[in-house]
């Protein structure tokens, strides 16, 4: 019951943050500390959610408070790598209708 | 829905987010014995920890208390109440304010909580929620068969899939 989360600048506008673990009440709080600072609307954050075995409401609160932080300063934030579990997930809440999703990081990004 | 459970499996948890996680593996490895498919133990797996969740958030104001996570084995069936003895709450004015998120609503009005409840009714097939005295989520999940086989026999001992 870990998670990791892995923080990639490669691109001068891009910010990847890759998640990999569980996300529950118990490992929320770690992503939230390294999401919610980058979402300042000066890069496109894409959050890569390939290695999610698990993602409860918490860890789906974190997603949308990083989401409304990034969209308040007009910046852009994409969800990819979700599994039919993840993708499942989203659409009985309504996420898919709000964020945007991608299957898999574009080369080019944003 | 009066017949007796097969077998009962007790938990009992501090209600801390450490904690959570263990109650989500117990009933995981229950629901396989069982013989539930995998999308159907995530979804017992992802309403569980979503009933503990709201104990662990909601039930005694960040001091000490327990959650009990009962699972009731039947032959056809599971059925999983969550109980905490902490603050109770109006249960219909909080599931008043459950749903999925809709499109359209202004970025402050989506909410960052409260979708547990709606996820637990979503994935589950019978909840009931109590919130008198502590809060009771007792919730029914039935074990689905793609085909049905002939001359099935009920078996009073713990199903298994062998």
């Amino acid at each position: 019951m870990n998670l990791a989360v892995q923080v990639m600048n490669e691109e001068e506008n891009q910010i990847t943050v890759s998640v990999e673990g569980e996300v529950d009440v118990y490992t929320a709080p770690q992503l939230r500390e390294k999401l919610l600072p980058l979402c300042d609307g000066k890069h496109c954050i894409i959050v890569d959610l390939t290695h999610v075995d698990y993602i409860d409401s918490t860890g789906l609160g974190v997603l949308i408070g990083a989401y409304k932080a990034q969209r308040a300063t007009a910046g852009k934030f994409v969800i990819s790598g979700m599994n039919a579990r993840l993708s499942r997930l989203f659409k009985i809440t309504g996420l898919n209708e709000v964020m945007e999703i991608e299957d898999k990081v574009q080369e080019d990004g944003c | 829905m009066n017949d007796k459970p097969l077998d009962l499996v007790n938990l009992m948890i501090p209600a801390k987010p450490d904690y959570v996680g263990i109650a989500r593996l117990a009933v995981s490895g229950i629901a396989n014995r069982m013989g539930f498919s995998y999308d159907d133990i995530e979804d017992l797996k992802l309403a569980v920890s979503e009933a503990c969740t709201n104990a662990v958030d909601h039930a005694y104001c960040g001091g000490e208390g327990e959650i009990e996570v009962n699972c009731n084995i039947f032959t056809n069936r599971i059925q999983i109440e969550v109980i905490d003895r902490g603050n109770s709450f109006n249960v219909e004015e909080v599931e008043k304010r459950t749903g999925p998120i809709k499109m359209g609503r202004s970025m402050n009005a989506i909410r960052e909580r409260g979708l547990g409840l709606y996820l637990i009714k979503s994935l589950m097939d019978h909840v009931d929620i109590k919130g008198d005295n502590g809060v009771i989520v007792k919730m029914t999940k039935y074990i689905r068969k793609d085909v049905v086989e002939p001359h099935v026999e009920t078996s009073t001992s713990f199903p298994t899939n062998g």
